[in-house]
Formats: C-alpha cells, structure tokens, sequence
C-alpha cells in the first residue's frame, strides 16, 4: 500500500487536502481532509441576535452575502418579520450578483487555467487555451477582471459594497434604490449580458437557455467562437463527461423563487425536509457525538481523536451524502439539457461547468425582471421586535451549493449556532465509510481539477 | 517586485475585493507597475509539489522574492502547534511557513484586519484558536513575528487593514512600494498606509448634512445619521471609505448601514451591538475623534435646534419626502 498525499490545491479558495491509498495502481481509500479550523459557530454564541449579520459574511469571502441571507432568514423567522416586496427582490438581485460572479470567476480564473498546462501540449486545442487561459497572463483574464468588476457595481449601489455588507436585514435592505439607480442598476446588466454573449457563449442568452439535449450543445458549439464552446471542445476531446462521477444524488435548498428546492436520486424527485439533515463528526476533530441535526449541533474540538482526519463535519440528508451546487439546482429544476446530461452519463465535470455556465444565461434575464420589478417609494425594509427567546432557519443557495444557518436565541442572547455549508464540494460531505465510495468521491475531486489528475495519476 | 501571497485564517475575502480592483484588470494593472505574482493560492496555476516547491525555495534563499503577502489570521492553537492549520500537502503548520518565510521579505503585508490584528478569527470567547495577527494582539504589539519584528527596510508589518481590504488600498500600497519603496513615515501608530488610513470614513460621507443637523436615522434604512442610534463610527475609523468608493459608486453608508470600524484593532469586539449605539445619559459614548464632548453636546443641541423640515423628515425615510427648495430667480417681482 502506497499513500500519496496531494496539496495544496491552487485555485479553488478553500483548504484542502487529499491523501490516497493505491494498490495496484487503483485507489483503495481516500481522505478529504480540510487542513483548516476556524469554529465560526462557537464565535456567534453570546452575542446579541442581529450581530450575527455582521459576523457571518466573514465566514467565507466567496459566498459572504449568502450567509447574510441564510442568517437574516433566521432571524426573520425568529422575529416573525417578513421581508418587504422591494426587500425581497434587493435580496435575490445581491444573492444573484455573488452567485453569478462566482461562476465567472470560477470558470474564467480557476477552472479553465488547468488546460493550459504543457501536460496538454499535444491536444490540438492547447495553443488557443494556452493563449486565452493561462492563469495571471492569459487573454481572457484582461477582458474578464473588468466585466466581473463591473458587474459588481451592482452592490455598489444595492449592498453598499462586496463582500461584506450588512445591507441585507431580516425585513429586508438598508438601501432603498432611486429611480435613477434603477436605470443605472438595468444598464450595468445589458453590459453584463453583452459580455456574456460576446465573449462567453457566441450566442444570445435565450439560445443558451433553451439547449435542451446534450447532443443539441454539441451540435451549438460546433464552429462557433466563444470560450464556452471552446471548453465543449475541450470537454469532447478529453472525455470530460465521463469523468468525476459521484452518487448522482442531488439537493437543492431553492434559490431566488426560481429554481425550487427539493431531491433528486435516480430520476425520482422528491420534497426536500429540512428535519432529515444531520451532521456526522465522527471522523472529524471535533467530540464524538451521533450525528445530530445542526439545530442541535455542537462544535466542540479533540484534536487528538483516533481514527479522526478532518477538520470538517460531514452533513447527510437521510443518513446519505448528496451533490449540491449548479449542477443539483438544474437537475432539480428539472432543466431539460441537465436531466440529459445527468441521465445519459451521471454527474460528471462537464455536466457541472455547463451547469454554471447556464445559470448565467438563465438568471441574467431573471435579474433584469427584477430590478424593473423594484418600486422606489415603496419601503426596502420591514421592521419587528427580537424576542428574548426564539430561533428560526435559513436555507439559501451560494453559488456552489446550499447553505443552511440555525440560530437558537435564549435570554436575547444567541445561544446556539448550526452553519452547514456548500456539501460535498467544500469537502464536508465527501468523507464516506466504504473504500469504493471514497474512491468515487474523490475521483469526482480529483477530475474537477485537471491539475490533480495531470501531476499524479498520470 | 516579486510578491508571495499565503492565505491562512480567514475568508479569503480580501483576494474576492482585489480582483474587483477598477479601472484597469488587475493584472494588467500590477504588471505594468512592475508587480507580478510569484506565487498566488487563488490565482497561480501552480499546484501541490510545484507550489511547496516554490514556498521551499522563497524559505531556503534560493529563490529571491520582495513582498510577502499574508491574508487571513495566525493560528497558532490547538496549544502552540500550529495544527489549526497545516498547509495541505506540507503536514507543516502554515504559521512556520510565515515565521520561515518573513525574514526572506523585504515588504511584509499584512492584507485585511485578520491578519493584521487577529479580526473575528481571535475573537471566539477565549480565543480558543490561539489567532492574532502578524505583529499585533488586537491592539497589543506581539503576534505571530512579535512587536520586534523589522523587515530588511527596517520597517515593521504594514498592515492593509480592513475587513475586507479595499482593492485600491492594495494596489497603491503595492505600487507605492514597488515605484517608490516605503518608509516609516508612510505608516501610521497602528502600520496601517497612511494613503488610506490618514482621514476618516466620515470624510465624504453622503450623510455628511444629516450629520450636521444630527438628524438621525432612527431604523434600518432610514436615510439620516447613523451614528446617534445605529451604531456607526465613521468618526473615529480610518479609512477613505467615503473618498474612495467600493465596486464603482458604494461604502458601507451608501449602502444604509453603520460603519463597524472594520480597519481598526479590535473592532470585532465593539463591547456592545454592532447595529446600535450605546449611551450614556442619552449621548452616544463613542463620540467623534479629536472632539472634545462638552462641544459635541453643545453643538449637537444647536443643531438639533436649527435642522431644517426637509432634513428632519427625510431623516426617518427611505427616500426623500421633502426636496431641497428651488429658488426662481427674480421670483416675488
């Protein structure tokens, strides 16, 4: 038995750690491991209830207004308050913002970079990803940087800033939009939506949306200029739908009165109930306890446990790890060209790029319904009173995947807090028992990487 | 100038706000100034052994970088091991990289207030983490490198506070730093650069008339002052928050909310809510800086005294309910 221990994994911002056990040239097991500790759940406890807005968007610079929104909805339920109309839709249009900026930078900065690698150098594709993705210097990087900068400007004006705002309130948002920033708000979308077709898809956003087979993208992309089109070549040549295959089990929390919560397994869909998740700590740093549901969650550390390789609980729904994200979201959703993809080869890493991708071209229009849907005048910001004793749930969607917050409020003061985030693809729901799922698991990480499978299984 | 970026307790924010970096892409914009990435966790293509090898290289001397750049907290618990984080692949706690890795520098910057001084990564009751910052304890010199510390400059930590940095804040400092070097003169007491921490956020503040006539907002997303009952302190931080915008036309007050503080040690740590201002005897306690406050009282009675209907009421609005008066010139003829 061999063990190779590979890390630090660039570009994915997030520590992590996989260590694989061959033999005979075939892993044997697998450990996800996040080398990390930072115990934000233990932070919150004492404080006064609405310090949590403050404090959880520093949980994670990615996704820091989608743990505003979880705890806001916590509190909102706690203090019986409901966002106002306009509230609401400043919320999704903040949410959206982070989200879809997320998968620009994921695709453009992070992901693509790998396929410039000289590994690939005989691949006929190479030169032009070479020149276009190279990290820090390749030609899509100057183009991008901007249309990602100026697409945040839209927190500028509805959240004050990015990341980290306090914008986002239990009865809604601090920041009443003008009718003059309301034009401004529809003109930085067209210019988002123009880079979008131009240099990303070679396409309208309606024509991308309305793919619906995995043999209706092939034959969109044949010829046509575009980094998107591009990857789909990429992907072709390198089999890229037929790797990083998980359980092809999928969840999704819901997100933006859009796409709707629920489960997914074997072409079944089913309600998501929020009362079947738990959280196992049992090969975690952290005391031994059954797995627990995050309302009773409880986040104690034993650095010295045996059998223990991770920082990270691992969360189940239904005693099972499930895929969240992009990809989970669409499935669910019931997007004809994902359910194609998913039920032809399963999850794989091209099914999980398109996926990202194609919520760009599918909230983009979404948003733009919004902001003309805000009616300056009318209140952004519901208000209420915070009981003494109360507590409530958020369950939002960050761009990779669901995020749930669980606040219990005793004598006006937080006296306990559950935080699950990003399953799966942060690494708390890949650690498994069985040495064939850790195989499947980590084969899904390794191929999201390309870089992984280029330095060491090669 | 070649920069070495590591990433530890933190959030990883402050990398999320300097892509933001406006108006040139980012990268055209250091390289142009002479700034280049040798090694970046989010942005370099470099992974695992390629990655350790470059961090083994900068720590043993045989490759030579300028600035080292640390994002995110110490975290030197579970009892002074450093395994709160290890660097994935080294099995060697990331603190040692630092300690190993600083003397090598000849800029040490500390980007966000987590690194800084500790932020919300020292701020868990007890500070179980064992977390500070490069060269401070909150507002207590030590840290992880200690009050002593002193890179071959003979400068200490330069700390990019905030929480997170603004792009701007370290793009200037960067450049600064690669055109014309850095002195201690551009540091304040607390190493924060002086080209963003030598005025308050309050300057340039949009709310600045209802500041004047204390007309103050009394809840979320009223349009008035935030400082009587809200909790900010844009008076007393240290930034150019309202100079400077973030992401094209925003600050934290643009926004409709307090400023917390975010550059300033300890500001996790308010010792009250962070949404509200605490009081005594109906006066806020944390009053302007440089004001002395039997002015304040008097002053802020005047003023409440003199404010203006228009200012009054769209103090306790979301959106103006009265507008300024437009005068016609020769009208009563």
């Amino acid at each position: 038995m061999t063990r190779i221990v590979l890390g630090p994994f660039n570009r994915v911002e997030g520590d992590l750690e996989l260590s694989l056990d061959l033999e005979g040239g075939r892993v044997q097991a697998a450990y996800v491991n996040s080398p990390l500790f930072r115990g934000f759940e233990q932070l919150l406890i004492g404080r006064a209830p609405l310090d949590a807005l403050a404090i959880v968007p520093r949980i994670c610079g990615i996704c820091s207004v989608a743990q505003s929104a979880a705890a806001a909805s916590a509190l909102a339920e706690a203090m019986g308050v409901v966002p106002t109309r306009n509230g609401a839709l400043s919320r999704q249009l903040i949410q959206a913002t982070e989200n879809l900026a997320d998968h620009l930078t994921h695709f453009y900065l992070f992901f693509m970079p790998d396929f410039a690698r000289p590994a690939y150098a005989s691949r006929p594709w190479h030169a032009a990803a070479a020149q276009r993705f190279t990290a820090l210097r390749g030609t899509a990087a100057a183009e991008v940087l901007p249309a990602r900068a100026n697409f945040l400007k839209l927190m500028g004006f509805l959240a004050g800033r990015w990341p980290h705002t306090l914008a986002i309130q239990p009865g809604g948002s601090t920041r009443a939009i003008t009718p003059g920033e309301r034009v401004r708000l529809l003109a930085l979308l067209r210019e988002f939506r123009s880079f979008l077709e131009k240099r990303l898809f070679g396409d309208t956003l309606p024509a991308v949306a309305a793919l619906a087979s995995q043999d209706q993208l092939l034959a969109w992309a044949a010829g046509r200029s575009g980094d998107f089109p591009a990857f789909l070549g990429i992907a072709g040549d390198l089999g890229l739908d037929r790797i990083g295959r998980a359980s092809d089990a999928f969840l999704s929390h819901g997100a933006y009165d859009l796409f709707p919560s629920g489960t997914w397994q074997g072409g079944a869909s089913a309600p998501f109930d929020s009362l079947a998740i738990a959280e196992d700590t049992g090969r975690a740093w952290l005391a031994d306890a059954p797995p627990r549901h995050p309302a009773q969650g409880e986040t104690v550390v034993d650095a010295d446990k045996a059998g223990a390789y991770t920082w990270c609980k691992a969360p189940r729904y239904a005693g099972q790890s499930f895929e969240v994200g992009a990809l989970a979201r669409q499935v669910i959703a019931g997007h004809p060209l994902l359910c194609d993809m998913v039920t032809r080869n399963g999850g794989s890493v091209m099914a999980r790029v398109v996926a990202r991708l194609l919520e760009l071209a599918l909230v983009v229009p979404a948003m733009e319904g919004w902001v003309q849907a805000l009616q300056p005048g009318e209140a952004f910001c519901a208000h209420g009173e915070l009981p003494d004793e109360a507590s409530g749930s958020g369950l939002v969607e960050a761009a990779r995947g669901s995020l749930g917050h669980w606040l219990s409020i005793r004598r006006g003061r937080i006296a306990r807090a559950g935080i699950v985030f990003h399953w799966r693809f942060r690494g708390q729901a890949v650690e498994v028992d069985t040495p064939s799922s850790k195989a499947a698991a980590v084969s899904e990480q390794v191929a999201e990487n390309p870089k992984a499978t280029n330095g060491e299984t090669a | 100038m070649k920069v070495l970026w590591l990433q530890s307790g933190g959030c990883g924010g402050c990398t999320q706000s300097l892509l933001c970096a406006d108006p040139r892409p980012l990268f055209d914009e250091l390289r142009d100034a002479g700034v280049e990435f040798l090694w970046h966790p989010g942005l370099s293509v470099e992974s695992g052994e390629e990655a350790l090898a470059i961090l083994e290289d900068c720590a043993e001397g045989r490759l030579v970088f300028d600035a080292l750049c640390v994002e995110g907290a110490m975290l030197r618990g579970p009892n002074g091991t450093g395994r709160f984080h290890l660097l994935a692949g080294s099995g060697r706690p990331l603190t040692e990289w630092v300690e190993r890795l600083a003397p090598r520098a000849r800029w040490v910057f500390a980007i966000g207030s987590c690194t800084a001084y500790g932020g919300f990564s020292a701020n868990t009751p007890g500070n179980p983490l064992e977390a500070s910052g490069l060269q401070y304890d909150e507002q207590t010199a030590g840290g992880l490198l200690g009050a002593g510390f002193r890179s071959p400059d003979g400068l200490p930590v330069i700390n990019i506070a905030g929480c997170p940095t603004h792009p701007g804040w370290v793009v200037d400092t960067l450049e600064k730093a690669a055109l014309e070097g850095l002195q201690a003169e551009d540091l304040d007491e607390f190493g924060r650069p002086l080209l963003y921490a030598g005025g308050l956020v309050h300057h340039g503040c949009a709310r600045n008339e209802y500041y004047e006539f204390k007309a103050s907002a009394q809840k979320q997303s009223d349009l008035g002052c935030l400082m009587e009952n809200l909790g900010c302190k844009g008076t007393q931080a240290h930034a150019d928050c309202n100079l400077r915008p973030w992401n094209g036309s925003g600050s934290c007050l643009r926004g409709g909310f307090a400023c917390i503080a975010c550059t300033e040690p300890g500001f996790e740590s308010p010792g009250h809510a962070f949404q509200e201002t605490p009081k005594l005897a109906g006066i806020p306690i944390g009053l302007p800086t440089d004001m002395p406050k039997a002015w304040f009282v008097a002053l802020a009675a005047l003023s409440k005294s003199a404010t203006p209907k228009r200012v009054r009421n769209n103090a306790v609005a979301d959106h103006p309910v009265v507008l300024p008066a437009v005068r016609k010139k020769g009208a009563g003829k």
